[in-house]
C-alpha cells in the first residue's frame, strides 16, 4: 500500500526516534552501571531516553496536523482515542489495586508502552470493524 | 450515508484507486465512503460532486428523507 507525504514522514521519524530511544537508553544505563546518576546533570541523564518517547507523541500529533487525506486522519484520531481510554482505564484500575496492595507497583512510563500496544490493539479493532461493515 | 458513488465510478469504469487519485484521497478513503463507513466532509463532497459534474444529493442520499 502506497503511503503519502505524511504517512511517510511519521513513520521516518518514528524510525528515528526509536533508534535514538535505544542508543540513548543503552548509553544512559551503561554509565548509570559505572557511575550512579545523581544531581542535576543526573537528573538531565535519567530524564533522556524519556525525550525521544515524548517525541513520538510529538510526531503523532504533527501527523494529525499534516495528514490532509480526511478519513485517514479521523482514522488515526479514533485509534488514539481508543489507545488514550485503555491506558486511562488500565492505570487507573491498577493505581487502585496498588493502593491496596494487591499489585506490586510499577514505573509510571508502563504508561507509554501500554499506550503504544494499545494503539496496535486500536488499529485491529478497527480493521475488523470495516471488514465487518464492508461484508 | 448511502451513496451511488460505487455505481457512477462504475459507469466511468474507473477502479477505486482511479477515483481516489482524481480526488486526490487515499484509496481506503473511497472505499470507506462507497461502503458507507464514512461520511465525507462537505468540502470532499463538493469536490465528489463537481468531478461527476452532479449535484452533492444526486450522489449522496439525504438520510433525513429515506424511508
Amino acid at each position: 500500500m502506497a503511503m503519502n507525504k505524511a504517512q511517510k514522514r511519521y513513520n521516518g521519524s518514528v524510525l528515528f526516534l526509536m533508534v535514538g530511544y535505544a542508543l540513548i537508553l543503552f548509553g544512559v544505563v551503561a554509565y548509570n552501571n559505572n557511575h550512579p546518576l545523581h544531581g542535576p546533570l543526573g537528573y538531565l541523564a535519567g530524564v533522556m531516553p524519556a525525550l525521544p518517547v515524548i517525541g513520538v507523541f510529538f510526531v503523532m500529533g504533527r501527523y494529525l496536523v499534516e495528514e490532509t487525506d480526511e478519513y485517514l486522519r479521523a482514522q488515526a484520531a479514533q485509534q488514539s482515542l481508543i489507545a488514550t481510554g485503555i491506558t486511562l482505564s488500565i492505570a487507573t484500575a491498577w493505581g487502585f489495586l496498588e493502593n491496596f496492595s494487591l499489585v506490586p507497583h510499577i514505573y509510571a512510563y508502563y504508561a507509554a508502552i501500554v499506550w503504544f500496544a494499545a494503539l496496535g490493539i486500536g488499529r485491529c479493532f478497527m480493521t475488523l470493524l470495516a471488514r465487518e461493515e464492508s461484508a | 450515508m448511502k451513496n451511488r458513488l460505487r455505481v457512477l465510478r462504475a459507469e466511468r469504469a474507473w477502479s477505486q484507486q482511479d477515483l481516489a487519485e482524481r480526488l486526490e484521497v487515499s484509496r481506503q478513503s473511497v472505499n470507506a465512503i462507497e461502503t458507507g463507513r464514512y461520511d465525507p466532509s462537505l468540502p470532499l463532497a463538493f469536490r465528489i460532486a463537481d468531478l461527476f459534474d452532479m449535484p452533492i444529493e444526486a450522489i449522496f442520499h439525504n438520510p433525513s428523507k429515506e424511508p
